[in-house]
């Protein structure tokens, strides 16, 4: 009996989470659909999830029209450089945090996290004055030193949570064993956060892949990553949808395939500590 | 020794000079993504032939994040951009404030005086020239033949509003999925309040009086949204508060829009047969008047201008001068048809009886020739612009004002609800922005 009841609510379960999981991806597959159906297909009323007319012409034609290996090669080298250095700054921040934490380390936690709540916009122009004064417009390296210190809050926050997970005796044991501090963070700390770190890493590089403010107002031709790509196939007049959700397809696609294999990575990283 | 060394030097003398000559100037041009745009993309071969020493380098962005983007750099002087294409509402703003470069001196092969008088006089501040039209646009109807004469009614050429309210009440079909009339219901100053703004002009109400008061509270404005309100309600789609120039478009491609008020623009593609199942059927009228003089028809041009902080004035102009010449629109037809000519903007190309013959050239031409954004309403107002107020403030109070009135069209609020909303709204931003003392 307690069998059957059992089998009955893993199938509810399951039911659910597919339907979850299917409402939070309905998305993303309807705008992969389109990308294959002509214009006029696109907009069809009342809306077709399958046509008659697939093509492929969406796809060549955004590639003809832009050079996506560029706006590509932009965005990996601004996400991936970007979550590199936000780690290099934050592995020793969350370590100071978690282990030799102030009376105020509760309150700076709060103070970084509070950053991220202001609307972007709000500070638009006295940041771009500050690129265009330092040459950083429109420049790889101002893109990551631009998403880094957006997202270094939610990297040392994650990083601080998993530091506090550590047991300090392991890192007193390494420093009466004669560590210094840099062998302490390097050689213990690092390698046993190393599952937090990788989750870290991975959530990093999606946020930075998938911004699309600061990516597009400090960037014009040499630097602008794929969130201008796409935002230069949407306009207010015309049929473009097609267009539009195949260049999205396009952009999607490299960081959709990054997070299929890396998904045990990131749900392992994103539940630690979650059941203690 | 002293031989060879002078040849030397010589030679390297040469060489960098001849460096010097072919030395590429490169300009980024900022623009939106539409298909006249795209077109000129595509066309790049012939200006780079005429133009060896210039590179151009795009950058394509949606309507509203280019203005956001040019807006910054513009007012920061950054200078990212040196060609910019923006619209009939920034030029008189943007030139005002001393960030557009003049444009009376290009080459006299660009032919100044051959550019339409009503889209020239949008883009002139005290008598110089801002922008280059790439293309203009009014406003007219269009509609579908057949179903009029279905219905037994003919919409004149140059209707009344009571003409159309009975052409939409005739011809509406919804069973058959056939609606009488599609007019703009989507918030934004350059959605439903542009529609709302050239409405309003033809009943006789404006946005402001001589001080800078809204008008809201008139009976005009009444007039106007009770009339707007019951023409959708009554005869237009599912939803249209949700329907932009986008939504109506595609809602007429598809024949189901008996009438549509909306940019002339779109006659190209209602009259395609590969996008339109209903291309021979579409028959088109000047927007409609209440009698008294103005008719509901608005003017707008996307424009290149190049921006004072532009450090390449010189290849910027050469490159607006090709891309707005009577010789690009040659170029355009001889490669894609007269069909896909830029429209809107040049005396000669209403002049050539290849494209006269077009059948929405002639209702095309006489909408933006009846447009007056100098003297747009029938009473005396304080601004310039058609279908906006050109001030800086427009755009998000309009866009406000918008959302209201959408949600009057949807059934959220009154029409008397929404008109006094806009007015407090408006009163109080008109104040905070010190128009109203």
């Amino acid at each position: 009996m307690a069998r059957a009841v059992s089998r009955r609510h893993k199938v509810v379960v399951t039911l659910a989470a597919w339907s979850v999981a299917l409402i939070i991806f309905f998305p993303v597959l309807w705008m992969i659909l389109t990308s294959f159906k002509t214009e006029t297909s696109a907009v069809a009323s009342p809306p077709q999830l399958f046509t008659a007319d697939w093509t492929l012409e969406n796809y060549a034609e955004v590639w003809a029209r832009s050079d996506y290996p560029r706006f590509f090669g932009n965005s990996v080298v601004i996400s991936v450089g970007s979550t590199l250095l936000g780690l290099a700054i934050a592995i020793p921040a969350a370590w100071a945090m978690a282990f030799v934490p102030g009376k105020r380390t509760k309150d700076l936690l709060m103070w970084m996290l509070s950053t991220k709540m202001m609307p972007a916009v709000a500070v638009m122009i006295p940041v771009y004055l500050i690129f265009l004064r330092t040459g950083l417009i429109d420049t790889r390296i101002g893109l990551v030193i631009a998403l880094m210190l957006m997202n270094l809050p939610i990297i040392i926050w994650m990083l601080y949570t998993y530091f506090k997970e550590i047991p300090a005796e392991i890192l007193e044991a390494a420093r009466m064993d004669g560590a210094g501090l840099w062998g302490e963070i390097v050689h213990v700390l690092t390698p046993m956060a190393l599952p937090g770190i990788a989750s870290t890493m991975l959530l990093n590089i999606i946020l930075a892949w998938n911004e699309a403010f600061w990516t597009i107002v400090l960037t014009t031709t040499n630097a602008a990553p794929l969130s201008a790509f796409i935002a230069s196939f949407s306009a207010p007049q015309g049929l473009f949808y097609a267009k539009l959700s195949a260049a999205s397809a396009m952009a999607i696609l490299p960081i959709l395939i990054l997070g299929w294999f890396s998904q045990k990575q990131l749900v392992r990283g994103l539940t630690f500590g979650a059941v203690k | 020794m002293t031989k060879t060394l002078r040849a030397l030097l010589g030679a390297t003398a040469l060489a960098a000079l001849a460096g010097a000559a072919i030395a590429e100037t490169t300009i980024t041009v900022a623009t939106v993504n539409n298909g006249d745009m795209v077109r000129m993309q595509g066309l790049m071969d012939d200006f780079y032939a005429k133009n060896p020493d210039i590179k151009v380098e795009w950058v394509t962005l949606e309507e509203n994040v280019l203005r956001q983007n040019v807006t910054t750099d513009i007012a920061t002087g950054g200078g990212q951009y040196d060609v910019i294409t923006i619209g009939t509402y920034e030029v008189p703003i943007w030139a005002k404030q001393g960030w557009l470069e003049g444009l009376n001196d290009l080459p006299a092969d660009y032919d100044i005086d051959d550019l339409l008088p009503a889209i020239r006089g949008g883009l002139t501040v005290d008598g110089t020239l801002y922008a280059s039209p790439f293309y203009g646009e009014s406003s007219f109807v269009n509609y579908r033949k057949d179903l009029a004469e279905k219905a037994g009614i003919t919409i004149p050429d140059a209707p009344s509003w009571d003409e159309i309210k009975a052409a939409a009440a005739a011809m509406t079909d919804t069973e058959a999925g056939i609606y009488g009339i599609c007019l703009r219901g989507k918030a934004g100053w350059g959605e439903n309040m542009a529609f709302l703004t050239t409405m309003a002009n033809s009943y006789g109400a404006r946005w402001f009086d001589e001080n800078w008061q809204p008008q809201f509270d008139s009976p005009e404005w009444k007039a106007v949204m009770t009339d707007y309100v019951e023409l959708l309600t009554k005869y237009g789609p599912p939803g249209a508060s949700n329907n932009g120039y986008n939504e109506n478009l595609t809602l007429s491609l598809q024949g189901k829009c008996a009438m549509r008020m909306d940019a002339t623009v779109s006659a190209g593609s209602l009259t395609d047969p590969a996008q339109s199942e209903f291309a021979d059927q579409v028959g088109f009228a000047l927007a409609p008047d209440a009698g008294l003089g103005k008719r509901a028809n608005w003017l707008w041009a996307w424009s290149l201008a190049i921006p004072a902080s532009s450090d390449a004035k010189e290849a910027s102009k050469a490159f607006v001068n090709w891309a707005t010449n009577k010789d690009y629109i040659a170029l355009v037809a001889s490669k894609e048809g007269w069909r896909n000519a830029p429209p809107g903007t040049r005396t000669s190309l209403y002049a050539n009886p290849e494209y006269a013959a077009l059948p929405f050239a002639k209702m095309t031409i006489d909408s933006i020739n009846a447009a007056d954004p100098t003297n747009p309403a029938t009473k005396p107002v304080p601004y310039v612009g058609v279908q906006f107020v050109a001030i800086p403030e427009f755009a998000g109070l309009a866009t406000s004002v918008g959302e209201i009135f959408s949600a009057a069209l949807a059934g959220q609020k009154t029409v008397d609800e929404a008109l006094a909303e806009a007015q407090a709204l408006s009163v109080e931003e008109m104040t905070a922005a010190g128009y109203i003392q």
